[in-house]
């Protein structure tokens, strides 16, 4: 099998790579742990010297935390209700025999390759404009007031298009690990006359708990990071401030870089906890 | 799998599929639409949907005004570039893994994906910083490195997945028949991951060409891409919906195309083998 001399070799080539990541991680993260620690104000006199623990208190008992941690916590939330739900349905839709499968498989997958900022502006401005939305001109034409979206009701349109944009992955997730699925126990169940909704909660259900956690667990780590969307239609405003949002702002627009890395380093914890359940899950699949 | 179904349960089946799929879609046609008609018409009360006159100026008036081609070509070297970087750094590390693992072989490849889970924004500013010192700000380059590190992950990981159904005794009959290792990989190894390396250059590029956090904050005007215009379309002076719309089509209609070759990569690609 493998002889010392290409086991050697194997450890060069990997190297690079190696190294590249390790550098990546290890270098940006001292640093922002270290700034997270010191009073720095690039635009009022740089680096002000030891803080000590004052940041990470300061940014977790400023007025705008826990709104942003709640902003964040419904976001999340909101997208992973809808699109698991949503992609169990479509999943079971399209697993159906019908014609022109590919066809409405590319459609419903499309949404995925739209990129932040384009379907962040076309859902803002071509669909809740309060003015020349077709929303709004939905709701004249059923002689109703035309909503403001994205000022009146910020978080629920937040969710709308971040939902969009990740249905298509829960989707396709989720109709890949139905195609899984043991066609046989399906038809015998269906011989012994078990209802269709029965079939779904004890055969289909059960097999797709994976396949949902890992849906839960990967879009958890994406929708904590949210940010383009954000960006271009409310910029924080109306309650829309994430967590991340928030680091941005206290970073890179107040230039509070001691305040913004420890809540970096916040957000990092709070990652970290996330990626740790999904690390168990893919590292248990290695195995086999 | 071919099951019995009646002709009349495909036909529901087959509606409802199709008006899901068609309003899931709508936003992408909508825009699409939008981008080939008149300023006053896209704005107009009641819109209109299919009975307009069709145009292509706004196409013309997008390039005229903000020079499109040349954030196109942006995205065209970002994407690419740290996609083809990313790979040849990952296809050594991933043979490696593939046919020579050790002990430690699952841990690292474990904590190559936990980078992955890092949150931009957690190290947004030292970031800066070093784009500052090392003048990469609003540079491809440094957009080319920054976007390749982020995407690494998924490289080594998908292209691990797919070397390892290779099967190691084709490389040992090579090395029985003299075949050095730089032969081995080149010869023999390649043509046969072909496939795979494509699929993953694939959706990483797909992955670069959308990312929209390190582009929208480590780009100005000279090296943004195509995410950052589109951006800079929304502050308000600047909007007509035609011209936006011309403007998103020719930014995601490349995409949306590679983007139906690359569904079954999307799934092998973001769920690292956790859903088969």
């Amino acid at each position: 099998m493998a002889t010392r001399h290409s086991r050697s070799a194997a450890r060069l080539m990997m190297a690079p790579a190696v190294i590249l990541l390790l550098g990546w991680m290890l270098v940006p993260l001292t640093m922002t742990l270290w700034f997270s620690f010191r009073k720095y104000l690039p635009l009022r006199g740089g680096d002000l010297g030891w803080a000590g623990l004052e940041n990470y208190s300061r940014f977790v008992s400023s007025s705008a935390f826990w709104p942003s941690v709640q902003a964040t916590l419904i976001i999340v939330g909101g997208v992973l209700a809808i699109t698991v739900c949503l992609g169990i349905l479509l999943a079971l839709l399209l697993d159906q025999p019908m014609w022109g499968q590919g066809v409405v498989r590319i459609l419903v997958i499309a949404p995925f390759f739209v990129m932040p900022t384009v379907s962040a502006l076309v859902w803002k401005n071509m669909f809740m404009d309060p003015v020349n939305g077709l929303f709004a001109h939905l709701f004249k034409a059923f002689g109703a007031e035309p909503v403001s979206w994205l000022s009146q009701a910020a978080l629920p349109s937040i969710i709308l298009i971040v939902s969009w944009q990740w249905l298509p992955f829960a989707t396709l997730i989720l109709l890949t690990a139905i195609q899984s699925l043991d066609r046989e126990q399906l038809e015998a169940a269906e011989m012994d006359g078990a209802p269709p909704l029965k079939r779904f909660w004890h055969i289909i259900l059960p097999h797709l708990s994976r396949a949902v956690t890992v849906v839960i667990l990967i879009q958890t780590i994406f929708l904590l990071s949210v940010f383009a969307e954000i960006f271009v239609t409310t910029q924080g405003a109306f309650g829309t401030r994430t967590l991340t949002y928030l680091i941005f702002q206290r970073v890179l627009e107040s230039q509070n870089v001691g305040l913004g890395s420890a809540g970096g380093v916040y957000a990092i914890i709070l990652a970290n906890i996330v990626a740790l359940f999904l690390m168990r899950i893919v590292g248990k699949n290695l195995d086999r | 799998m071919a099951r019995a179904v009646t002709p009349k349960r495909k036909a529901i089946t087959t509606a409802l599929a199709w008006a899901a799929g068609l309003v899931i879609f709508f936003p992408i046609l909508w825009t699409i639409l939008t981008s080939f008609k008149t300023e006053a018409q896209a704005i107009s009360d009641p819109p209109v949907f299919l009975f307009f006159d069709w145009t292509l100026e706004n196409y013309g008036i997008v390039q005229e005004r903000s020079d499109y081609m040349r954030f196109l070509w942006n995205s065209v070297v970002i994407s690419l570039g740290s996609t083809l970087l990313g790979v040849a750094i990952a296809v050594p590390a991933a043979w490696s893994m593939a046919f020579v693992p050790s002990k430690r072989t699952k841990d690292i490849l474990l904590w190559m994906l936990s980078t992955k889970m890092l949150p931009a924004v957690g190290v947004l500013y030292p970031i800066y910083l070093l784009f500052i010192r090392f003048g990469l700000l609003d540079s491809r380059a440094g957009l080319v490195v920054v976007i390749m590190l982020i995407n690494l992950p998924i490289i080594v990981w998908m292209l691990y997945t797919y070397f390892r159904e290779i099967p190691g005794e084709i490389l040992e009959a090579a090395r029985m028949d003299g075949a050095t290792l730089k032969e081995e990989i080149l010869y023999v190894l390649t043509p046969m991951a072909v496939p795979g390396i494509a699929s993953t250059v694939l959706l990483n590029v797909i992955l670069a060409w959308n990312e929209a956090f390190w582009t929208l904050n480590l780009t100005a005007a000279k090296a943004a891409p195509l995410t950052a215009f589109i951006a800079s379309y929304s502050s308000p002076e600047g909007l007509f919906y035609a011209k936006l719309s011309a403007a998103s089509t020719m930014a995601i209609a490349p995409i949306l195309v590679l983007g139906w070759f690359s569904q079954k990569q999307l799934v092998r690609g973001l769920t690292f083998g956790a859903v088969k």
